[in-house]
Parts: structure tokens; C-alpha cells; sequence
């Protein structure tokens, strides 16, 4: 199977007009030594047919949490996706075009980012948002990197209770030397941001050398962290606020501008991408328009064109790597536009009214969860903190053998924190984190499927 | 000014309001509902401590009906691969076959979670087994992530493995080199590591000076980065004698792999001496381009290099089996989770489907595609390097603005009006007015012919009606912008009235 159309005629036809005997001609400049005299070893090509029937064999091996009973979270949500999201996307009109360089013809592009941009920032109070970031980990990063240049420092203090991945991803960037990172640890006994003692975050920024106080609301024990005092306390220090949050959770929760956010981060999967195995996600990213020279990535603006109509165009490149080269804001260029069209898509279809009532779906199904499987007797609560769909319960068995046991009847019983920590422990008691699994529960989840789980769990 | 329009515009003229999706609609309109809650809700604002908003977010709102509309107008005024020819040099906008985009959409792979036991993934590692062992094979370097997202986190990716390994080996040295004809996101990847970037000009031919690169080498050096086939079309033939260069003074080789699609078995980087390279799944391997990405930037290694690569990999067990593992002295992370594995099931759909004379045969007729328009051009334009070139080549429109006062950029809008997307214009840098220009090796003869009928066209023009082409486009949705005016004043998003 391939996708040529060239004839064998009209080669040799281009090739006379080329003015070489032979294709091999073209490639006289590749040294001998290293010109490959036989065909790569690859599989064989297979026909569309035979292709198809592989992929689906291979999607066959795979069990998805959109066809289980899905209480896994952890930074990936298994979310409704309106049918709408996919048939837009499938425009070939948006898929088959490039980064819209060349404004006239990309209006389509152009207009659906400004829109998007609009949007995440009615959603996280933010002056300006950019046309998105890979995911919601590099999107910290680019955060962090950002509240040093605004600053001028180069320490970042990160809070404990940040997704492992998240942290691990920030420390390998800060491996390289341009922000130095400090954790703080531990986590306090209501699974939040310790804010005093010795090693709390009031003690961590008392050198006045912080750039920026890094913290999720919720964090990845699901918690509502206290954004107020963090803000002040960040503040106090000539620090910047970073917030990740959860773009759900913000149709119902007052927005981090409210607190005093300097930069609102996160991951904008649940706003109408598939899970995907974990990518492609989308990095939301918004902040101050007093900041915004110092942004990442793309941002679209208003314009008008020489007959004097509205129209859209990429704007403040000078910020970027293609003219700034080795001064620019970021190395980004390939963003995550499609995934931000969908998050377009998928907030239009819902609008505010929807989305309210799916975060407040979500809530609830969670708290009743919650409540179900504390009464099976088999959880205990390690503290009882304000949350929104995901939580944070300790198993009074073996994580693992209860986790496989409800898989064998349909169930991905959520996610076990030591697993998920890894390679990046948070700062847990060790012991706790062994038995804490997280739960989320979406709008998808049914009172009924809820029941059955809680039932199971007992019978276990 | 006449328009003079006897050919298909690239976009066809939508007249009409273009209204903004929040100005669609109205109050009532309602999309997807919320389901109904059918469990027990307490007080919002209780559970939420405290925390729930006064007011609603600003969302548009619209109805089904609306949603499809608008975004079919927005679709209208774009221009994709399926639009019509998109010869952007270095982007390599090249067909995206269908089957590609069912299979990232089966159940089996878009509803997997990433934490899901390895037991019910195994399928989705399997084909990322499959796709790192095709990539290893095709590029020479055995050792590969799947994780970086984008080719410029790919290279910042391999920037900070050469990092880890010269740290390894006690000094984690200060500068990267990079040739003047570097795309941006070289020398933005080393500032972010941590790294001067230093830049050396190139030769006369368009080519690695390497007297300049010899003379810039000592033990400082980290590495070297180097596109090739490199950013004018050429394939540097003194390859073998620069990555040795490099590695005299214990730096490291990176290639660049944006050209990959150029020399698909045809050369191997790792066979050149190279110690990593990117691989852009969204230019040689045919993923969409998706209006800016998704995009997905694997990194392959030496084997050397290999247990420094982030983690987690999949990873076959001893006991059969596949799940995921983490390299021995792993940087560690550069995002969540695995990788783009939509755009991972696309890359590994399309080497399927072509295997290795597939391949071979994609790089054989990207490169005669880009020579024969480069034959057919270069009378008209000035080329300044060859005389053949690889998959691409840059030309520049220096007469037409020495004898014509038209610049690249009214010739490039001008093409809009004839139907195509213009190449990629003013860069390299090196080559004033340049044109850079990759047909790749989807495009049909009657394409080729059809561009450079039109790129003769408008040579024509700039000599016979300046003003026309300067006055261009006339036929796209809207016309030339006042982007200056857009950066001066910044409008960066919708505001309710009133706000």
C-alpha cells in the first residue's frame, strides 16, 4: 500500500527533465559508506484490508476504560465527549492544515484559537490565554520558566501535592539549570500544602528568592487547597502564584484570578479529548496581560485587513523561537491545536450551563461514592477535606489484589498512589501512600454503577 | 486594479458576517445538557468549602445546529492538504491517509486511561514496541522515546540525555553549536537546557563550514546540532567528517531529523555518526499537522546514550508480557504519561502500510518531486544552491525585487489567488527573499506542473504588473493584514459588553 501517485512513466519523464539517467543520481552527495544497499528491515506492507484487520486486533488487545466501569483519574478523565467534538475535528479543513502562518487562508484556524483563548480565560478569570501548551505538566514548567523571567529569580517552591508527574517532569527540566526547585515536604494531615513548621511553605520562602509558589486546586489527592492563604503568602515574597487547576471544577469554583493567580495552568483533556493512553493531551495556559511578553507559545489576535474587516492573525511572535531563536520565551513551535479546538468545541456545546451542571454531576457522584465505600467497611477516610470528583481513601487489604479482583468484574477500581507516584514520591508517609487509592467519578458514572461497586467491594 | 482571476482561488471568497461563536446564539440556546443527577447533592458551595462561584463563567451559548454552522464557516476559510497543494518547505505537508485516522479513533485505543493495569493495555504496547523497533531500524540509533510531543521537545529531550551523559563523565560542559541555517527551535532547545548556543555560518555551498566548526570545537562543547539533509535541500556530503569532528573533542553529534522524509532508506543518521536524532511523526510519517499540532517528536539513541532516555519505556518482560520500564540512569520525565499515542497509532498505521521499500520509494520520490519543480523553476528564480537538491529547495525572489520591486511575500500571496498555499518564505535566513519549497512525494504530476505554471505566472506578472502582485490576495477570505497593528494593540480575546 502506498500513497504515490507518480507513474513509472511520468518518472522517467521527470527524471529527463531533471537531467539525470537515474533516481540514485539525486543522492550523490550521501557518502558511500553510508548509503544503504538493501531495504530497511521492517515487516512486510500490508493492503488496507489486511492493515485494518491488524489495527483492529491490536485495539482488540486492549481492555478501555470507556468500555469498564471507569473510577480511575489521577490526571486523565473519562469524561463524556459530545458527539459534536469529533465530527468538527474531523474537518479536514482543521486537521490537514499547518500552524496558520499564512493568515488569509487560515481564518478557520485562526478564529476557532482566538475563540478557545476567550473561552479558558472566561473559565479561569485570566486577562490572556495562549493557544495551549503539549500538556498539563509542561505547561507548569513553562509556568515556572516564566515566573523566573518576570521575576528575575531562579528558585521555584513546588508544592508537595502536585501530580507525581508533574514534579518529576518539572525536576527534569530543572536538572538543566535554569530554575533551581525546591519541594517542600510533607503533606499535611488534611492531604494539603503544608503552610507552617519548619518545613512549610512560610519557611520556604523566607530567603525572598522565590519565583514562584507552584500549587493544584484540586491537588492530586483531589483536595481544594486554600488558594487565599498561599496568594498572600506568595505574594508577601515577591513570589508569583501558579495554580493548576481542573477545568470542570471551574464551571462551579470561583476562578484563580479570585485568589490572585498570577498563572493558571492545566491539563484541558476532560474538555473533550479522549484519554488516549495519556496523549495527546492540551496544556491550557493563561496569566496577567501585564506578563504577556513574557508568555510561551502561540496567541492569536484581532485585526483587521486592508478592505477594513475583521480578521485574526498570530501575534507578539517576537516572543518566539523562530525569530528569537536562542532569547526566546520557550522552544515551542507544533503546540496542541487541534486538541484546543476540541476543548472549543466541546465548551460551546455545553456552555456555561452545561458545564456547571456536569461539574456539579461530577461532585456529587463523588461525594456519594465516597460515602458508599466508607460504609463497606474496607476504607477508612485519611482526613476529611473539602474535594471535588476524585478522592483519596485508604484500603484496609492489599491494594493490588482488590484492584485485580474488581477488574475481573468490570471495574477499574482507581488509582493506587504508590503506583503512581513511582518514580516521584510526594512526600507521603510511606505507609499511608501503600494503601491510599484515588477515585474519581465523572458525570458518566450511574447511581446504580456506583451501588453495584460498593456491593462488590463488601463481597470481596 | 483589475484582479485578472481565470484560475480556482486557494479559498473560496465567504461573504457574510464571520461572527465570533459567542456572538452566535443566544441566551436559551442550549448544545449537550448536563445529565440529570441521580444521586443525593448536597450544597454545592458546602462541599466545595466555601469555593463555588458567584457567577458563571463566560461560554458561549449555542445550539447543535449553531455549533456545526459555525465551525463549518470557520472550516471554509482554511486551507488544508485536502485543499489543494501545500508545497511548505521543512513542513512537509504531505497526504494524511484515512485509515490512519480511523484507527486512532478505535474504542481499543482512544478510550484507554493511562493508568489502566498493563494487563488490559497490551495491544496499545505492542504497537508502541512496534513503532520504537521501526524507528530505531530506520534511523540506526537503537535506542528510542516515544514520549516527547513535539520535534522541539524531542530535541530538548536528546539535549538533556547528552547533558546526563557528560555529567555522567564529569562535566557537563557549556555551549552547543548550531549552524547559521538551523530552524529556531535548535538554539531555543539549548537555552532551555541550560546552554549557550553559539552559531557558525555556513559554507558558500549552503554547507557546514568546517573550518568554522573545527575552529568553534574544543571541550566546552556539548554537542552539535545539525538538520540533514539540512534547511536549503542539501544533504551534507562531509557528514562523516563533521560528526567525527564532533566527537574528537567528546561533544555529541545531534541530528535534526525534520528532513527525515528525505533519505527514508536511503542513509541512516546513525550510520553518519549522529548520537540522537528527532524523528517529526507529523512531517515524515504523515500525521496531521492538526493546524499546529498535535505533533509527536521521538527521540532515537545510541545504544551508549540508551539508559539515559526518560522514562517509563515499554518494555518486554522476561516472562512474556509487555509493560513499562524505566532506563538506568533516566533523566526522568519530560510530561505526563507515554507520549502522543494517538498520533503514535497514525506513524505506526503508515509504516505499515508501506514497510521498507515503501519507505525507500517515499524518499526517492520526494526528491525527484522537489528537483523536477526545481527544473521547471530556475530559470524564472534565482536558486542559489545546487545543483540537484534533496526533498526541498530554497530559491529566492531577489531579481523579482531588484528588477520588479516585488517582494517573496507578494509573490507568496499571490499564489494564493492561483489556488496553493504558498511555501515557506524568508527563511533559512541565509537566502534573502527566500522561497523554501517541499512538494513531497504526494502530490501528483499534474500538481507540480500546475504550481509552477502559476509560480511562472506570477513571475510574469511581478515584471509586466508589479502593482498586481503587490496588491494580493484578492480572492482569500480576507485580504492582506495589518499584523502590525495586531501586535501593537493586543486583542488577544473576547469580552462580554460591558465588561
Amino acid at each position: 500500500m502506498g500513497y504515490i501517485p507518480v507513474t513509472c512513466e511520468q518518472r522517467e519523464a521527470m527524471l529527463r527533465a531533471v537531467g539525470v539517467p537515474s533516481i540514485d543520481d539525486l543522492f550523490a552527495a550521501v557518502p558511500e559508506a553510508v548509503r544503504l544497499t538493501q531495504p530497511l528491515d521492517l515487516p512486510e506492507p500490508m493492503g488496507e484490508i489486511e492493515l485494518a484487520s491488524h489495527l483492529a486486533n491490536l485495539s482488540a488487545g486492549n481492555a478501555p476504560a470507556t468500555e469498564l466501569v471507569c473510577f480511575l483519574g489521577a490526571g486523565s478523565y473519562d469524561h463524556y465527549i459530545p458527539s459534536v467534538v469529533n465530527h468538527v475535528l474531523s474537518k479536514p479543513e482543521f486537521f490537514t492544515a499547518y500552524t496558520p502562518y499564512q493568515p488569509e487562508v487560515s481564518q478557520g484556524t485562526l478564529q476557532a484559537i482566538y475563540e478557545y483563548q476567550s473561552m479558558i480565560c472566561g473559565l479561569t478569570g485570566m486577562d490572556v490565554a495562549n493557544a495551549s501548551m503539549y500538556d498539563g505538566a509542561t505547561a507548569l514548567v513553562e509556568a515556572a520558566l516564566m515566573a523566573a523571567r518576570v521575576t528575575k529569580r531562579h528558585r521555584i517552591v513546588c508544592s508537595p501535592t502536585i501530580h507525581p508527574e508533574w514534579q518529576h517532569t518539572l525536576a527534569t527540566y530543572a536538572e538543566a539549570g535554569v530554575i533551581e526547585l525546591s519541594t517542600f515536604a510533607p503533606v499535611s494531615a488534611e492531604g494539603l500544602t503544608s503552610l507552617d513548621g519548619t518545613d512549610g511553605l512560610e519557611s520556604l520562602l523566607e530567603g525572598g528568592d522565590v519565583a514562584a509558589v507552584l500549587v493544584a486546586c484540586p491537588n492530586f489527592f483531589g483536595n481544594l487547597e486554600d488558594l487565599d492563604a498561599i496568594g498572600r503568602l506568595a505574594h508577601d515574597a515577591g513570589a508569583l502564584l501558579v495554580v493548576a487547576s481542573n477545568p470542570i471544577l471551574l464551571g462551579i469554583m470561583e476562578p484563580p484570578s479570585t485568589y490572585g493567580a498570577d498563572i493558571v495552568v492545566g491539563e484541558g483533556q476532560p474538555l473533550g479529548n479522549a484519554m488516549s493512553y495519556g496523549g495527546p493531551g492540551l496544556g491550557f495556559f493563561a496569566c496577567r496581560m501585564t506578563h504577556v511578553r513574557q508568555m510561551p507559545g502561540r496567541l492569536v489576535g484581532v485585526t483587521t485587513d486592508t478592505d477594513g474587516n475583521r480578521a485574526f492573525v498570530l501575534t507578539l511572535s517576537t516572543r518566539e523561537q523562530h525569530i528569537r531563536r536562542e532569547k526566546a520565551t520557550s522552544n515551542i513551535c507544533s503546540n496542541h491545536a487541534l486538541n484546543a479546538l476540541a476543548a472549543g468545541v466541546y465548551l460551546s456545546a455545553v456552555g456555561p450551563e452545561g458545564l456547571a451542571g456536569i461539574a456539579r454531576s461530577c461532585v456529587a457522584k463523588a461525594h456519594y461514592l465516597r460515602e458508599k465505600l466508607l460504609a463497606t467497611g474496607r476504607f477508612t477516610a485519611p482526613w476529611e477535606t473539602p474535594f471535588g470528583y476524585e478522592f483519596a481513601l485508604a484500603y484496609e487489604g492489599d491494594v493490588a489484589e482488590m484492584q485485580d479482583a474488581l477488574l475481573s468484574m468490570g471495574y477499574l477500581a482507581g488509582a493506587s498512589v504508590a503506583d503512581v507516584e513511582g518514580e516521584w514520591p510526594t512526600g507521603i508517609d510511606e505507609n499511608l501512600a501503600a494503601k491510599l487509592v484515588l477515585f474519581a467519578a465523572t458525570e458518566k458514572r450511574t447511581r446504580a454503577e456506583i451501588d453495584s461497586f460498593a456491593d462488590e467491594v463488601v463481597s470481596l | 486594479m483589475t484582479e485578472r482571476l481565470d484560475h480556482t482561488p486557494a479559498v473560496a471568497p465567504v461573504r457574510g458576517p464571520r461572527a465570533l461563536i459567542f456572538e452566535v446564539g443566544s441566551p436559551e440556546s442550549r448544545c449537550t445538557e448536563a445529565p440529570a443527577i441521580d444521586v443525593p447533592l448536597g450544597k454545592i458551595d458546602a462541599l466545595l468549602g466555601g469555593r463555588a462561584r458567584t457567577a458563571p463563567p463566560t461560554l458561549p451559548n449555542v445550539t447543535e445546529l449553531e455549533i456545526m454552522r459555525h465551525y463549518a464557516h470557520l472550516a471554509t476559510m482554511n486551507f488544508g492538504v485536502d485543499s489543494g497543494m501545500y508545497p511548505l518547505g521543512s513542513c512537509t505537508m504531505k497526504y494524511n491517509p484515512r485509515i490512519n485516522e480511523d484507527a486512532c479513533r478505535l474504542p481499543g485505543f482512544a478510550g484507554l486511561h493511562p493508568y489502566q493495569p498493563e494487563e488490559t493495555v497490551q495491544g496499545a504496547l505492542e504497537l508502541m514496541v512496534g513503532l520504537a523497533d521501526a524507528l530505531g531500524e530506520i534511523s540506526g540509533l537503537p535506542g528510542v522515546t516515544l514520549q516527547p510531543a513535539a520535534g522541539a521537545h524531542g530535541e530538548l529531550t536528546a539535549l538533556m540525555v547528552f547533558r546526563a551523559a557528560h555529567t555522567a563523565a564529569g562535566n557537563p560542559r557549556k555551549k552547543v553549536i548550531v549552524p547559521d541555517t538551523a530552524h529556531g527551535t535548535n538554539p531555543a532547545s539549548v537555552a532551555m537546557c541550560g546552554w549557550e548556543a553559539v552559531t557558525i555560518p555556513s559554507d558558500e555551498r549552503g554547507l557546514v563550514d568546517i573550518d568554522a566548526l573545527k575552529a568553534a570545537l574544543d571541550t566546552d562543547v556539548a554537542a552539535f546540532m545539525l538538520t540533514n539533509p539540512n534547511t536549503v535541500g542539501l544533504f551534507d556530503p562531509q557528514i562523516l567528517e563533521i560528526t567525527e569532528a564532533v566527537h574528537s573533542v567528546g561533544a555529541f553529534a545531534y541530528c535534526d531529523g525534520a528532513n527525515m522524509n528525505a533519505i527514508l532508506g536511503k542513509a541512516r543518521p546513525g550510520d553518519m555518526g549522529f548520537d540522537a536524532l528527532h524523528i517529526n511523526l507529523h512531517k515524515t510519517f504523515s500525521t496531521p499537522h492538526g493546524g499546529g499540532g498535535p505533533g509527536s517528536g521521538p527521540v532515537c539513541v545510541t545504544a551508549d546514550l540508551a539508559p539515559f532516555l526518560p522514562g517509563p519505556l515499554p518494555v518486554a518482560f522476561d516472562s512474556g508480557g509487555l509493560g513499562l520500564g524505566w532506563p538506568e540512569y533516566s533523566i526522568g520525565r519530560v510530561r505526563s504519561f507515554y507520549g502522543n499515542f494517538g498520533v503514535l497509532v497514525r506513524a505506526y498505521a503508515y509504516i505499515r502500510a508501506l514497510g521498507g521499500a515503501g519507505l525507500t520509494e517515499v524518499a526517492e520520490q520526494a526528491v525527484l518531486s522537489a528537483n523536477y519543480l526545481k527544473s521547471r523553476l530556475e530559470t524564472a528564480f534565482e536558486v542559489p544552491y545546487g545543483p540537484t537538491c534533496m526533498h526541498e529547495f530554497v530559491m529566492s525572489g531577489e531579481r523579482q525585487k531588484a528588477e520588479n520591486g516585488v517582494r517573496t511575500l507578494d509573490m507568496a500571496k499571490r499564489l494564493l489567488d492561483y489556488g496553493f498555499h504558498p511555501p515557506t518564505v524568508y527563511f533559512p535566513m541565509l537566502v534573502h527573499e527566500a522561497l523554501m519549497i517541499e512538494p513531497t512525494e504526494t502530490e501528483p504530476l499534474s500538481a507540480l506542473d500546475a504550481f509552477a505554471d502559476a509560480m511562472l505566472a506570477i513571475a510574469e506578472e511581478a515584471a509586466s504588473d508589479p502593482e498586481l502582485v503587490k496588491g494580493a490576495p484578492y480572492t482569500t477570505p480576507v485580504r492582506r493584514l495589518d499584523e502590525a497593528g495586531a501586535a501593537r494593540n493586543p486583542d488577544l480575546r473576547w469580552r462580554p459588553a460591558g465588561e
